[in-house]
């Protein structure tokens, strides 16, 4: 237990779930090509791309078929060869319809820039400029889930100092283990993504935080940061939500982000080490973001699995290969149990953002009854953003969203925890969401 | 009699006194003035403090009409004309009449005719599944059926159809204040004009997307056809993307545009099916003698062209 006090957390709040990673010890496999993808061209938060391809052109993988339209965006690259089908509104996980495009595959021609050797290439050759170029150019965007762009992070507003890099190796969701995964299998590579961030930021010291669940990957990086300057690994509490940006800075720098606030302000970035990782690629090896690590797991599932999945793939595929949908599922969720949304159907897409595949029971899928509340104050003690869940239930649900704002309900980065913890079973983060959705509206004339 | 008695008699006469006299003083000295007329004008107001007129309440408003001094702004759709009537007698200035309106609901797609094509466990509530999801059927347009409405409604003027999960407004009590439009996430429910005679006509559908996937998701969607803007002569029908839109204030309820709908969802309020057959006879018989006319004209053409023809070697 001596150790056990040593790991770093954040101060306020958190939960512990159980942690569940049943496929931490499935290696990374390529799926088998999908027959077809629908690649959706908003996969990102920002502007959705321009489509720049027509139905019935051949294209080869990792070619643009959609440009970004203007600094908040991402391009779009084709992650099979083959031809082009059908470009018209699709559904995406949530139900709504995006344009998409639909290609056909047709054998795996690759573009011929793009490097699909296995060397590693720890030489840097670009400067800070000609590295954010080339990671907008790739399409990267943040693999945690937000999928916010990679290369809008980098390019820090003038008049901010930043001073750390943060790679995100935390892993709080409980199931999801793909960048635990990515961790153990690309961690050179890894060191040199960071290598490169640090060179495109200009910052010398970087820390990686992992949670000390993944005591694997923690030793690995110790042994392989021996000789190295300015990079440190850190072990973290096993303690949700640890990989929270806000949160992960605070448990390895004490510092505060303040309310409304980005990281950069108080000198730190953070990225993912999925997005580290898709940066390598795409700086050393040319090769745009078209293919991503997908856990695919739940209690009954016949082999829980860490795909590498060509994005586009429908969901339906990597359920097939992960031995099927097993009979008492009762929700399928994109995403980890705490923060994933259950999906409405089975063809949807992996898309940039989707870190896991989990199918949850049906008896542990269902809410259960709601009762009033008991002002037991649990949810205040969850929250890690300091706020007072319960008090911004009743007020999004009164309407009252001017006096939620003054309880920085837009601080709230919808962990779950508070819903987590609560006795009577109130959707409180439901009416949260609803709160925050309301007051980012444009108000209507 | 007993002394104590007495003296405490007298004591809190004189305490009486002195205080009515202070609380006299100070309500004088403190005295809000407020113009009696607000008080008459708010007695007329339903009192339902329902925010329909878009004031923070019945006294709110009879505050701004009073202020104003002019009804050209400022409505109370619950009261309706009758009530405005009164209202501008009391302040002595013209009254404004202004037609009355009704909430419709503007989607069709009951259990019937839109399968689910998930099942929703969370919060019982239209707003938050809105803010989740599409819906659990394929339509993303539609109504999700929780009742978000029929909770804010302040007169009992809606119900849920059990039947077809969809929201009614009964006609009666409906005073359009605007609650369940404000409330619905997807837009569903619209004041409309309630028109001569109460008969309205309206598209029950939002769904914009091409015919052909709109009718996969439910099978009354508006497909986008256009034969009703092609069948209406006030140009009150537009076309947004793959959906028909019927303007009320051009729409002159002919009803000739009801019966052109294959699915049968441009709704009529109060309307005999004798009219709308009598008026889709009569839309058959003017496109009957507008085809006959184009059928002559071109005929015509064709006569003048083989005329010109034939005298064209004499020439």
């Amino acid at each position: 237990m001596a150790l056990h006090h040593k790991l770093k957390t954040f101060r306020l709040g958190g939960v512990h779930p159980d942690d569940q990673k049943l496929s931490a010890q499935a290696p990374i496999t390529p799926l088998p090509l999908p027959k077809t993808v629908t690649i959706p061209i908003t996969q990102h938060i920002g502007a959705p791309a321009k489509i720049v391809v027509q139905r019935g052109d051949s294209v080869k993988v990792g070619q643009v078929i959609a440009v970004h339209e203007g600094f908040v965006s991402s391009n779009i690259h084709a992650s099979v060869s083959g031809r082009i089908g059908v470009i018209e509104e699709t559904m995406d996980s949530s139900g709504f319809k995006h344009m998409a495009v639909n290609i056909r595959v047709k054998g795996d021609d690759w573009m011929e820039t793009v490097d699909r050797s296995d060397t590693l290439i720890e030489e840097i050759k670009l400067d800070s400029k000609e590295i954010v170029a080339c990671i907008m150019e790739a399409g990267v965007v943040g693999m945690g889930g937000a999928a916010f762009p990679a290369h809008v992070k980098l390019s820090v507003p003038e008049g901010k100092h930043v001073d750390y890099l943060i790679i995100n190796g935390v892993e709080c969701e409980p199931y999801l283990t793909a960048d635990h995964r990515i961790m153990l299998e690309k961690s050179r590579e890894i060191l040199v993504g960071i290598k490169i961030l640090m060179t495109a930021l200009g910052v010398k010291q970087a820390i990686i935080g992992i949670e000390d669940n993944k005591h694997d990957a923690v030793e690995l990086f110790e042994k392989l940061l021996q000789h190295e300057q300015g990079i440190a690994v850190a072990a973290l509490e096993v303690h949700y939500p640890q990989g929270g940006e806000k949160q992960l800075i605070q448990a390895l720098l004490n510092r505060e982000v303040p309310s409304g606030g980005l990281p950069s302000d108080v000198g730190v970035i953070v990225h993912n080490v999925g997005t580290t990782y898709a940066i390598y690629e795409a700086v050393q090896k040319n090769k745009p973001l078209i293919e991503r690590v997908v856990t695919v797991t739940g209690k009954s599932v016949k082999q829980p699995s860490n795909f590498l999945v060509r994005i586009g793939t429908p969901v339906i595929d990597l359920l097939i290969a992960a031995g099927g949908v097993p009979e008492d599922t009762g929700k399928i969720v994109s995403g980890g149990p705490m923060m994933g949304k259950a999906i409405a159907d089975l063809d949807v897409p992996i898309a940039k953002g989707t870190s896991g595949i989990l199918l949850i029971p049906k008896e542990e899928s269902t809410r259960a009854e709601v009762y009033n509340c008991l002002h037991c104050g649990k949810c205040i003690e969850a929250c890690p953003m300091g706020l007072e869940p319960y008090r911004l239930l009743i007020l999004s649900k009164k309407g009252n969203h001017s006096r939620a704002k003054e309880e920085h309900i837009l601080d709230c980065i919808e962990c779950g925890s508070c819903s987590f913890v609560c006795p009577s079973n109130r959707p409180i983060l439901d009416y949260i969401r609803l709160g925050k959705t309301q007051l980012r509206k444009p108000k209507k004339a | 009699m007993n002394p104590v008695v007495l003296y405490t008699i007298l004591t809190l006469t004189a305490i009486g006194i002195i205080a009515a006299g202070v609380i006299y003083f100070v309500s004088k000295k403190f005295e809000v003035k407020e113009d009696d007329r607000i008080g008459k004008v708010e007695q007329v107001l339903p009192s339902t403090n329902c925010g329909g007129c878009g004031q923070p309440g019945c006294h709110a408003f009879a505050t701004a009409v009073v202020a104003a001094g002019d009804l050209s702004e400022l409505h109370c759709p619950v009261g309706g004309n009758a009530v405005m009537k009164q209202v501008a007698e009391i302040l002595g200035i013209k009254a404004v009449e202004r037609d009355p309106y009704i909430a419709v609901v503007r989607c069709s797609g009951s259990f019937e005719h839109r399968k689910k094509t998930n099942i929703y466990d969370g919060t019982e509530s239209c707003k938050i599944a809105a803010a989740l999801y599409s819906g659990d059927t394929g339509c993303a347009y539609g109504c999700l059926g929780m009742a978000d409405c029929v909770e804010v409604c302040d007169f009992e003027a809606m119900y849920m159809d059990p039947k077809t999960g969809l929201p009614v407004v009964i006609e009666d009590k409906c005073t359009a204040c605007n609650a369940c439009v404000k409330e619905c996430p997807k837009g569903i429910l619209e004041l409309w004009p309630k028109g001569k005679k109460n008969q309205r006509v309206y598209v029950a559908c939002l769904n914009e997307e091409k015919g052909s996937s709109a009718r996969k998701e439910c099978s009354v969607a508006c497909s986008g056809c256009a034969k009703c803007f092609e069948a209406c002569r006030y140009d009150a029908i537009t076309m947004r993307n793959s959906l028909a839109i019927i303007d009320p204030d051009k729409c002159k309820l002919c009803m000739e545009c009801v019966d052109t709908c294959d699915v049968h969802n441009i709704i009529t309020a109060n309307v005999t099916p004798e009219k709308i057959q009598a008026a889709n006879e009569q839309r058959l018989k003017r496109e009957e003698r507008a085809r006959k006319k184009k059928e002559e004209e071109k005929l015509a053409a064709e006569a003048a062209k083989q005329q010109g023809n034939g005298t064209a070697p004499q020439a």
